[in-house]
Formats: C-alpha cells, sequence, structure tokens
C-alpha cells in the first residue's frame, strides 16, 4: 500500500505527519519512506537515516551535430517547451527548460541529435535506525525542474510489490504534487483549518477526484481558525482520521528536530488508527471497483 | 532598421510593456518606411519559455534591435547568439512610440 502525505498549502505539517506515521507503524510493519518534497527535502532531519547510495539524477538533453544539422527547424517547432531555438545558421539550446521528452531527436529528419545527460540532482537512499529503508531526492540549486527527479526517485525506490510506503508529497497543487500522487492508493491530507488550508485543501482534492484515489484528513494545529474545513469535509465525505492540536510544546519540539510521536509518545495509538482507517478505506474502494 | 518593442496595447501610442518574455503585444517598427505593425507576442501564453519563444518570433522578423524594460537570461542568450541589439527603456520612456524615437536618436541604454 501506497500512501502519500500531501497537504496544498506548504507547513501544515506533511512531514510531522508522515514521518510520525512512518516510526508508528515501524514495528509492526514493514514501512519503507521516501520524501519526494526535493526541491526542500526535510524528513531526514526527524527520521536521521544513514545515508549509504548516492546516484545522479539526470534528464537527456538534445545535443545537435552542426556538421549533420540542415537547419531545417522542426526540433525547435515540435519543442512544447522553447527549449531550442534557431538563431541565424545555429540551434540554440537551453537546457534548463528541457522536459527530456525527446520529441527533437525523435523529429529530426536528418539524425543530427544526440541525447546527452544533464544532472540536475541527487537521490540518496539508506537506511533510518529503526530500520525504515529511506530515500529522498535534492534537486541541484539553480535547477527549476522538480519533476523528472521525482519520476525517477520513484522509479528507484518504490518497490514493485505492495510493501507499505510512505511518500513525503512537495508543497503545493502543481506537477511536482500531480507527479507525487500518481499510483498511490491513499492520499493523507494534512491541513489546517484556516481558510488559507481550505482553499488549499480543495485544490488537492480536486487532482484526488481526477486520479480517483481516496483520502482522508489529519487537522494539524486543531483549535485554531474556524469550521469551514470541517463542514467542506463533511460535504464532501472525506474523513478526519486524526486531530493534532495546537500546542506550544509540539510547536518547540519539532523545531528541536524531534518526531512528534517522540514529544507525544500517546499519538502512535492515533497514528496506528489512522493507518487502519486508511488501510479500510482502500479495501472498500478496491472492493467497489 | 527594423525594431521591435514591447507594449501593452496593439498601438504605437500605447504605454510601454517593462516585460519582454511575457508582454502582450509586441510593435514591430520598420525606420525605412516608417511603418508600424502589431504583433500578439507567442510568448505571453506559454507556461514556461516564453523569453525564448518571444525572442524566436522576434529574430524571425529579422530584426536589428529589441527594446524592453529587462530581458531574461534565456532572451538575451538568444538574442546576443543572433546578434541583435537590445536597448532598455530607461526613465525617460513612456510610450511605444517615443521609444522608437531614442532609439533611432541612440539614446537608449544597452542591456548587458
Amino acid at each position: 500500500m501506497r500512501i502519500a502525505v500531501t497537504s496544498g498549502k506548504g507547513g501544515t505539517g506533511k512531514t510531522t505527519v508522515a514521518t510520525s506515521l512512518a516510526l508508528s507503524l515501524a514495528g509492526e510493519y514493514d514501512v519503507a519512506f521516501i520524501d519526494c518534497d526535493v526541491e526542500a527535502p526535510n524528513a531526514h532531519i526527524f527520521l536521521q537515516p544513514i545515508l549509504t547510495e548516492q546516484q545522479d539524477a539526470v534528464i537527456l538533453i538534445p545535443k545537435i551535430d552542426a556538421k549533420v544539422c540542415t537547419l531545417c527547424g522542426k526540433c525547435v517547432e515540435v519543442c512544447q517547451f522553447h527549449a531550442l531555438a534557431k538563431i541565424g545558421s545555429s540551434i540554440l539550446t537551453f537546457p534548463q527548460l528541457c522536459h527530456g521528452c525527446g520529441s527533437c531527436t525523435w523529429n529530426c529528419p536528418v539524425g543530427a541529435i544526440t541525447e546527452v545527460p544533464n544532472p540536475i540532482g541527487v537521490l540518496e537512499s539508506g537506511t533510518t535506525p529503526e530500520g525504515i529503508p529511506f530515500s529522498h531526492g535534492v534537486l541541484k540549486i539553480s535547477e527549476p525542474m522538480a519533476t523528472p527527479i521525482i519520476r525517477q526517485l520513484k522509479r528507484k525506490a518504490l518497490s514493485p510489490d505492495d510493501t507499505l510506503t510512505i511518500l513525503d508529497s512537495p508543497p503545493g497543487a502543481s506537477c511536482s504534487v500531480v507527479e507525487t500522487l500518481r499510483g498511490m492508493d491513499f492520499a493523507l491530507l494534512v491541513t489546517e483549518p484556516t481558510p488559507f488550508g481550505l482553499h488549499d485543501l480543495k485544490q488537492i482534492t480536486g487532482i484526488l477526484e481526477e486520479f480517483n484515489i481516496p483520502a482522508g484528513v489529519v487537522i494539524n494545529r486543531d483549535g485554531i481558525g474556524d469550521n469551514q474545513t470541517d463542514d467542506f469535509l463533511a460535504r464532501q465525505n472525506i474523513p478526519v482520521l486524526m486531530r493534532i492540536p495546537f500546542s506550544l510544546e509540539i510547536a518547540a519540539g519539532l523545531s528541536a528536530g524531534t518526531p512528534l510521536i517522540k514529544i507525544d509518545p500517546a499519538l502512535r495509538q492515533d497514528f496506528l488508527n489512522v493507518y487502519a482507517q486508511a488501510a479500510q478505506i482502500v479495501a472498500a474502494a478496491k472492493g467497489g471497483k | 532598421m527594423i525594431l521591435f518593442i514591447s507594449s501593452q496595447h496593439p498601438e504605437p501610442q500605447s504605454p510601454i510593456n517593462e516585460r519582454f518574455g511575457r508582454c502582450e503585444w509586441l510593435m514591430k517598427y520598420d525606420s525605412k518606411t516608417g511603418q508600424w505593425t502589431e504583433h500578439q507576442n507567442p510568448g505571453a501564453a506559454q507556461s514556461g519559455g516564453a523569453g525564448v519563444a518571444a525572442a524566436q518570433f522576434v529574430i524571425d522578423h529579422k530584426a536589428d534591435a529589441v527594446i524592453s524594460g529587462a530581458f531574461g537570461p534565456n532572451a538575451a542568450g538568444a538574442f546576443r547568439a543572433g546578434n541583435i541589439a537590445m536597448k532598455l527603456f530607461g526613465s525617460e520612456v513612456s510610450t511605444v512610440e517615443q521609444a522608437a524615437e531614442y532609439c533611432l536618436q541612440d539614446k537608449l541604454e544597452s542591456f548587458k
């Protein structure tokens, strides 16, 4: 079972929930962890893995052989990302705009394009002290595209069987989140009960509907804001699986890098309940299909 | 001399547009004929690579110079490769017409 922890709004507690969910389950299940927030990975701060493996994440970018190129401009025309331009007597490439789709190479009538690897970040993996297999990706500073590295991270770290895997998603509701959610069995949505949290939560529930991924919600900083989030979730029939109180003690502990269930060990049972409910929802959804 | 100027509206009297890659309109001025033509910027609606798309358009129209408020690194790279002068509006220019006039009098600073 693959569970993505996502939120829409940033800073609602995705990593707090994802890491403590993994730590709570670790004693009883084989659980793996993937931090997909490649622009600002931080789950390692709470899980303290020893990283033993490292490899480059690359995208293949076009290299044009000027001796073969006839300057027909077909590559420029087919590039949806404007990573190529025809200027005077040369084709210019813009590696940071390239998505590595290969259209230019495929469409070049004279075979003037070869693809060369362009490193955009690294994939690292290892094991936490509890024995949780851990992987994350780190996007190189100045590289603008997170999606290819998330795709490669998932390809490398997701086991083909049904191993219980927790994925910590990037914030927002754009390409990198969509890439993370692809192929998930369940989405655990972390929100705060404020108009901001609700606004972005609605964007995520829209994406999940498209993907047909069942979801449940953790309300973090419970006690602030208003009732709009609960009302919305009730209308949408999305269950609230857990509430984490707004507390200075929790905030102070997290700021010091302490996992939530070590700040308040009683919450471990709540996380086990979250998983039990998620498993039930997934089983029901699969049975209904 | 063929000039391209980033513009807010499709007319020479329009206020200038400080953005190049995502300006709505690109106004073309041919100093030989004194003729203005308006072009919708093909970069404006792109989700990415707007600067390159707009620069390719300007380059395909055989511009000698392009005038805007600033140029992003991709657009600037394309113009440099194409040997097209990049000029900045500066503080005195407010309309597209004025920008062309100042450029032809060589009163505009080059973008570096």
